[in-house]
This record gives structure tokens, sequence and C-alpha cells, in this order.
């Protein structure tokens, strides 16, 4: 899946007014800023969860397993309040759910922010060595991104286990490729403007191309992409820890919350797989209207 | 055009060989081939007389020939769990796999392109901008909480649809289905449903696109100035120009609906190949997850080949013919 | 004889965010039955939305605001979609510029004809084939039978451009539009596609309105002339008078600034500035910024003028002295 787009031509200095029009332009749409506002916000919570959530659900000593399975609303045996009731060990779910949130923010971004690195290394790499290497690259790249992502995912925390670590391994394994190919393609046209320089006698050095001219130029693609991926990632995280081959249950992890409260769902006990999973949809919604504004803004031609 | 396509499967080929070499590697050089290729319950001396059979003792070039001579028959090893070829296995799973792909997709495809055309002719009304905005709903929701809500709703709260499993089979050309039983499709609608909201969400928003730029074009103006209905110009002249990406789409998507099928098949309890595969990984039945990886493998290379094969029918440009 | 076609203070207006374009603004024009009306003006005078409100095929932003189209007398203007479509095609075609464009590329020639007779008539499909048959014929496209088989990119851009003919004159409509039709050819082949325009009108008695902004071709192939400048149609008549005799310093200009009436050695002559932008029209007389003979009279928008022998303009400084001279 790849974002077909149109790369501005301003080098470095005209980034930083580039970056104002491009806020104001995702700004114009009401539903967009709303969206990163509920972004930034799960953000905030998910960091300051220890601070602030009633309990930490995954110290044992915290739970009281008299308290197991309360809906919404009543109280412990302790007199205190759960919001969102508990699960079936006593875990307050207001408290599971804003850790879990913290471990899926954690690992997208995680996840988001490796990719994107071997990506960028591997694209630049491939455009400026060219040549056979680079058709090498591409094509291994093509053959990846046309597996779905759960199966390479679930093929390499079979091999390698469960842990949140391999889990991040698994899905920087997925998210490289789409990386690796849009910084290729920014390289390519760099490149080409650059023999253009050089031709007119002014030669660079690659290092000043990469960071002054390469990286703000690729900027627009690439973050259009790495909002998508993160949300793809979020939504694998869960899968693979619903699926029971993701975290581990020592972990806070929203899919397991969800998967956990699978049979008590059938016997009336809802909540415990509605709520994480409402948090779950509103974190990737709201991403997902973030990037779709970005690519709208990055690429008028696309708007919808 | 023939020469696209023998291109096309030769390349076929190649991934198949290039997965298969990948497949070996993990499991003969980089995994113990002994823990994934012999059952742990064997005791010493199994051990030994199952190294020496599958040439576990020989060089590893040799051992790749063996591999590749063995899969080619058919053998791509033994279940630990069930005792039987794992090639076996998942041939007997596939049916119910590939009925639940093949309805979700219709749904998809149908749904998804009727909402797309019609958010794309009246993008601006109430329920052009409700489809669009139902669509970025319906590929965020993650696959396996909307199948438990579904059942939540259908199964528990209203009773009126079964909470998971397959419903009856019936046999046709040997093989067992339930789209052919009122209680089999009963059973299909559910994860059906939950496989094809996704792609259909995905399917809706290329069409939508497709159709404002069609929209746009100058054939479109000019079968207006023909004269021709609005219905004649939507339903051929539209339609048929926004098949083009809608089928780019699809058939890469066929291949993943399989792959998200995993998920679905075990909210459902579905006994389809996904199903098999995550129980295999839970009791470490390798044998059974290297076959279905490689089968996988074999199904996406012939979808991508008939997707390319549906291309040079609906556009023929890219059908190489001389110029009259 | 009455006209087949009556445009009378036509003004389609385009609403965007940035204000108002003015595509057309107030034309009126008639047509007789089978005459040939060319339509000059530059990109941005506005003569192919003209063309296109004939139709009623003005989209959003864009819309009719004030003015009247009678063809044969029945109103055009404000008729529902359903209505106007029954004139669409079959009383009144178009052949468009871009003939790659106007033939949907992933549909067979047949298949594009077929539909636009059956639009209008019901006949069966092998009666349709044969009518598109034999209108590939009529417009000189060799083996019409195979080529109805075929896919518009396997055409070349004059042959497209006949078949874009034959399916506008299918129903033998009262009148065709053509804008630009030739523009996108070769010199060659443009003479030859003019040629067959002018020759099938004259046969089947289609009065046609071609829209240009090449002077020569309106010379060799119209009755009359019309100039549009700016929304606006500032010079009408004859087409022998016309160019003979211009009274608009606009059709002056434009007939000077044509290479071939100039010898070899002379300075071209050009009119100065630009046209103005549609969304930006001046008060007053749009041309008067490039105008010669512009005074503080130009500031006030001239109304038509008639100048005998159905000639007209819109100026308040005609070349009349010309006229009255001869």
């Amino acid at each position: 899946m790849s974002v077909p787009f149109d790369l501005p031509t301003i080098a470095g200095p005209a980034a930083e007014g580039r970056l104002r029009r491009v806020w104001s332009e995702f700004a114009e749409s009401r539903t967009a800023v709303v969206a990163l506002a509920v972004v930034i916000l799960l953000i905030v919570v998910a960091l300051a969860a220890p601070l602030i959530a009633p309990q930490n659900p995954y110290d044992l000593a915290q739970l009281s397993i008299m308290d197991n399975k309360l809906p919404p609303g009543t109280r412990g045996f302790d007199g205190r309040l759960y919001i969102l009731g508990t699960d079936d060990q006593g875990r307050d779910m207001l408290s599971a759910i804003l850790y879990g949130l913290r471990l899926s923010l954690f690992v997208g971004l995680a996840a988001t922010a490796i990719a994107l690195a071997i990506g960028t290394v591997v694209g630049v790499v491939s455009a400026y060595v060219g040549g056979r290497l680079d058709a090498f690259l591409m094509r291994l790249v093509d053959i990846q991104l046309s597996f779905p992502a759960i199966l390479i995912a679930l093929v390499l925390v079979a091999i390698l286990g469960k842990g949140v670590d391999k889990v991040v391994i698994a899905l920087v394994s997925v998210q490289w490729a789409y990386y690796a190919r849009t910084i290729r393609s920014s390289a390519l046209i760099e490149r080409r403007r650059e023999y253009i320089e050089a031709a007119r006698g002014l030669a660079l050095p690659h290092s000043r191309i990469v960071f002054r001219h390469l990286l703000p130029n690729a900027f627009t693609p690439i973050i259009v992409v790495a909002a998508v991926q993160f949300a793809h990632a979020i939504v694998l995280e869960a899968t693979l820890s619903f699926l029971g081959v993701g975290v581990p249950i020592t972990e806070p992890s929203l899919g397991l919350l969800i998967a956990n409260g699978y049979s008590y769902m059938l016997s009336g006990s809802t909540w415990l797989s509605v709520y994480p999973g409402v948090a779950l949809v509103i974190a990737i919604v709201a991403i997902n209207l973030v990037a779709d504004r970005l690519r709208d803004v990055m690429n008028p031609r696309l708007r919808l | 055009m023939l020469a696209f396509l023998f291109r096309r499967f030769g390349q076929g080929l190649l991934v198949v060989a290039v997965m298969a070499t990948l497949v070996f590697l993990g499991v003969y050089a980089l995994g113990n081939p002994i823990d994934i290729l012999i059952s742990p319950e064997a005791d010493q001396r199994e051990r030994e007389e199952a190294i020496i059979r599958l040439g576990l003792d020989q060089p590893l070039w040799v051992q790749f020939g063996l591999f590749v001579k063995s899969a080619l028959a058919g053998n791509l090893g033994t279940s630990f769990v069930h005792g039987v070829p794992a090639i076996d296995l998942i041939v007997s799973r596939m049916p119910a796999t590939l009925e639940l792909a093949l309805v979700a997709l219709v749904f998809a495809v149908v749904v998804g392109i009727t909402a797309g055309l019609i958010a794309g002719l009246k993008p601006r009304s109430l329920v052009g901008r409700g489809i669009m905005a139902g669509s970025i709903l319906g590929f965020s929701v993650p696959n396996f909480w909307l199948g438990l809500m579904l059942i939540l709703l259908f199964a528990v709260e209203l009773k009126i649809m079964p909470a998971g499993g397959r419903g009856e089979t019936r046999a046709f050309l040997g093989i067992q289905w339930s789209l052919l039983t009122v209680d089999g499709l009963h059973h299909l609608i559910l994860p059906a449903l939950t496989l094809g909201i996704y792609k259909a969400s995905f399917i809706a928003r290329v069409a939508y696109a497709g159709t404002r730029e069609v929209l746009l074009q100058d054939y479109v103006r000019f079968a207006r100035a023909k004269g021709l209905s609005q219905r004649r110009i939507v339903g051929v002249h539209v339609l048929k120009s926004i098949m083009i990406p809608v089928v780019t789409v699809i058939g890469l998507e066929f291949g993943s609906m399989i792959a998200f099928a995993v998920v679905t098949e075990t909210v459902f309890a579905w006994p389809g190949m996904g199903k098999l595969l995550i129980d295999s990984i839970y009791r470490l039945d390798r044998p059974v997850i290297v076959a279905y990886l490689m089968v996988v493998v074999v199904m996406f290379v012939v979808i991508n080949f008939a997707v390319d094969v549906l291309y040079t029918v609906l556009d023929p440009r890219v059908r190489v013919t001389r110029e009259v | 004889m009455a006209p087949v076609l009556t445009v009378e203070n036509l003004k389609a207006h385009f609403f965007i965010r940035s204000g108002v374009v003015k595509a057309v603004d107030g034309v009126s024009f008639d047509i007789a039955p089978g005459e040939v009306l060319g339509l000059v003006g530059e990109s941005g005078s506005g003569k192919t939305v003209l063309g296109a409100s004939i139709l009623g095929l003005v989209d959003p932003p864009g819309r009719i605001v004030e003015g009247s189209v009678r063809l044969v007398g029945e109103e055009l203007v404000g008729r529902p979609e359903e209505v106007l479509r029954h004139y669409r095609g079959r009383r009144v075609a178009t052949v468009f510029q871009d003939p790659m464009m106007t033939l949907n590329p992933v549909l067979r020639i047949d298949t594009q004809m077929i539909e636009a007779i059956t639009a209008h008539e019901k006949v069966g499909g092998d009666v349709a084939r044969a009518r598109a048959r034999d209108a590939l014929a009529a417009v000189g496209i060799a083996s019409p039978d195979e080529r109805l088989r075929a896919y518009p990119h396997q055409f070349s851009g004059g042959m497209r451009q006949r078949v874009a003919i034959a399916m506008a004159l299918l129903h033998r409509p009262q009148l065709l539009i053509a804008d630009e039709p030739t523009t996108a050819l070769d010199v060659t082949i443009q003479s030859q596609i003019l040629a067959l325009v002018q020759a099938l009108c004259a046969e089947s008695g289609t009065a046609l309105i071609w829209i240009t902004h090449d002077l020569a071709v309106v010379a060799g192939l119209a009755d009359r002339v019309a100039v549009m400048y700016a929304g606006r149609i500032v010079e009408s008549g004859p087409v022998d008078a016309v160019f003979a005799r211009p009274l608009h310093p606009y059709t002056r200009g434009l007939i000077d600034s044509i290479p071939s009436r100039h010898r070899r050695g002379d300075a071209l002559a050009q009119i100065p500035g630009m046209p103005p932008s549609p969304a930006r029209l001046p008060d007053g007389c749009a041309f008067a910024p490039r105008c010669p003979r512009a005074d503080a009279a130009c500031t006030v928008a001239p109304l038509v003028s008639g100048y005998g022998a159905a000639r007209s303009t819109r100026c308040w400084h005609p070349h009349v002295e010309v006229e009255t001279a001869a």
C-alpha cells in the first residue's frame, strides 16, 4: 500500500514556513483537529498512567480477588469505586485500560520509529548505490509488501516466542518495507536534482544533501505513511495479544484484556471485553482521522 | 499479452522458490530442525531413526534437495499433534477458509463498490458523507473486537445468530461445503461480515476516489452531451472505468483475506486453515506451520497471477495489440 | 426563415470561493438553418462555456444566471435535466477537442455508437449496428465493420475525431456545436476534417457552430463569424465583410496579427497586453486597457450597435470611418 505524492521542491530553511502552512491547512478540518487532540490526550494519559490510574493492575499485591467481575460503577469491598468494573482477577478495568493503552502506544511508537529508521537507511542506500543492490532490495520490498502483515507477524512470533520485544521485532519486520520504498522514491528525486546541481558546478557533500534536502522533502510522504502505520501497529499488537501469541499475560495489553473477557462476555459480564475495545477503537479512529487529513493536505489531488 | 502473462507466471514461480528457500533456511539452518521436524515426544531411538530418515545428518545442500523433492511430492512433514501428514491436514481445512474468504470478499466487493459509487456521485450529501465516515470506522475497528461485538449483539442479546462454529455441510465435487445448506449459511453470516467489513471500507474508498476522478473526465461530459441517461452513464461508463483500480485492490485483498481469516476463525471457532495455524502455534506443531506457509505462498502466487489475467481482460489498453 | 437557434443575453457565471467568474456575460446571436457560424476567441474568452451553456451542461459551481436559448422556438434554459437529455445528441450534438478523452477508453466503438442511437430511439441491436456502420463509412473510415469492434486507443487522432463526428451526426441534429475539434490534430488532417464536417453539415442541413481561436479556419469555413472577448461577443457579421472591414479594434488587431498578411521583413503586428482574467473583469469595456482607441467613454460597457447588413459590434469607437468611406 503506497501513498502517491507530490514532493515540494524547497530545501531546508524554508521548512519552517512550510510547516506552518501544513498546519493551517490541516486545521481547516475541525474533525481532524479534534482527532489530533484526542491522540495527544491519549498519549499524555498513557504516559501518566502510573500516576493517574487508581491502581496498578499488574501489581498482584494491589488486587483484591474478592472484587472480581464487578460491573461498572460498583464499589469494592474496601469502598473504592470501580468506574468501569473489574475483571476476573479483580483488576480495575479503568486502570487496566490505561496501562493497556500505554503499552499499545509504546509498542506502536517504538515499532514505527525503529521501522522508520531501518527503512530510511535501506531506502537511502538503495537509491544512492543503485544498480543490482537497488533492484534486489526493491524486489525484497515488493515481495514483503505483497504478503499480509498479520501472516508475517504470526510466523515471526511463532518462531521467536512471546514477549513485548518480540512483538516489536515482528512489527518492525512488517513495517520497514513501507518506509524503505517511500524514502527511496524521495531519494531518487533528490539524486536527480543533485545531478543537475553538479552539472552547474555545485558539488554538495552527500551528508548535506541527505540532511538538508532529502529529509525535509521526504517528510511530507513519510509522515502520512508513519501515521497510518502507527495505527496498523497498534491493531497488530492487539490482534497478536488477543490470539495469545503477543505479549505475555503478565503485561497489560488491550488485546489480552479483550481475549480474557471473551468467555465472560457470553455469560453476561460484557464490560470485560467491551470497554478495552472501545478504548482501542477511539485511539485507532483518531489516528486514522489525523492520517487521512494529513494525506489530503500533502496531496490535494487526492482530496476526498 | 501472452508474453506478459508468461513473464508474470515465471515471476510467480520465482517467488515460490524464494519462499521455499527462506522457509528451508528458517527451519534447517536457523531453527533447530530436530525440534521442528521431530516430535518432542519421541524417545532417543525414534529420534535417531527420524534423523536418518529425514536426512538431518547430511550436508545442508543435500538436505535442501531432499526438502524440495519431498515438497514437490506433496510431503511437507507430519503433524506432531495429529500424526497425519501436515499437508493433508491443511487441505482438509481449506474449503472452510475458502468459503469464508469468498463470501466475505463478495460482500466486501458488492457493498464497497456500491457505497463508494453512491458517495462519489453525491459527495456532499448526508448519505455520501455518512458513507465516508463509516468507511473510516470500518477499517479502524480491529477485526477481532468487531467479531466479538457482533457475537454479543446478535448471538447473545438478540439471539438470532449462532455464536460460532461452522454449520451443516453438503458435499459437492467431493468436498464438504457449508454454503450449500441453510444452516451453513446462517453460520457464515457473522464471520463473513466481520471479515468483510474491513475490506469493504477500503474498497468503498477506492471506488469513491475513482468515481470522483472519472466524473471529471471528458468522456463523461461527452456521454451527457450525447443524451445518455444518468443510469447508463453511471452503470456502464463510470462503473467500468472504476473497475480497474477496484480489481487491483480486490486481487490483493483476497490473499490478505485468507490471512486475516486467522483472526476471524479464532473468534468464531471456525474450523479453517487459520484456526489450524493458531492451534499449531500454541501446541508447537511446527510441521503444520511450515506446511501452512508453503501452501499460503503458493495460493498467493496463484491469486496474483489470476489478477494479472483479469486485468488484461478489463483494461483493453494493457493488451498489446497492433495499432489499427 | 426562422432561426434554428436564438441566444438572447445569455449569462453563465461560476461562483467560487474567491468571487464570481463571469465566463459568459450577456451573449446574443442567431443561427439560420444550415448556416455555419464561426465563434472566435482566445483562451478564457468564454467560448467553450458558451457551447456548454447551449446544451445546459454547465456544472456547479457554475450555472446559467440569466438569458434564453431557444432551439426553433423551444426554450432550453431552466428546463429539467430529463427534458434536456432528449435534445442532447439528437437535436443538438457536440464534438469536443480531444477525441481521446471524449471516447471512453475502456469501451468499444460500437458500444459507444450504439448507445448513442438507443438513447433516443428504440431500435434493435442489429439495426443500430448497421446505422453505426453506415455512419462510419460516411465519415470516410475504411472497413467500418472491423473498426466498430475496436477500442479508441487503436485509432489515430484524426480517425477518432471522425468517429466523434459520425456519432454526433447519427441523429441528423438541427445544430452541431464543434468545440475546437481540429486544434489537437496535424495540419493536413485538420483540413480533411474541416472539409468533412462542412460537407456533412451541408448535406444534412445541420447548422454548425465552429468554436476556434484560429481565424484562418473561420475564413474558409464559416458563413458568419462572431468574435468573443471576455465573455461577450464584440463583433459579429458575415465572414467576408468582417475580415475585409473589421469594426471592433480587437477584431482588427486579430486580423492584423495573422502572419500571412504581412510581407516578409515587416514587423509582426501584435495586440499589446493580455486578455483579462475572467475572475477580474474591469467595469466598462473589457478590451479598453489594450485598445489604441480607448478613452473616457470606454469606462462604461458598450452596448451592441448594428451597422447594417447583419453586422454588429460592441464598441464606442468602431472602425466605422472605413465603412462609411467605402
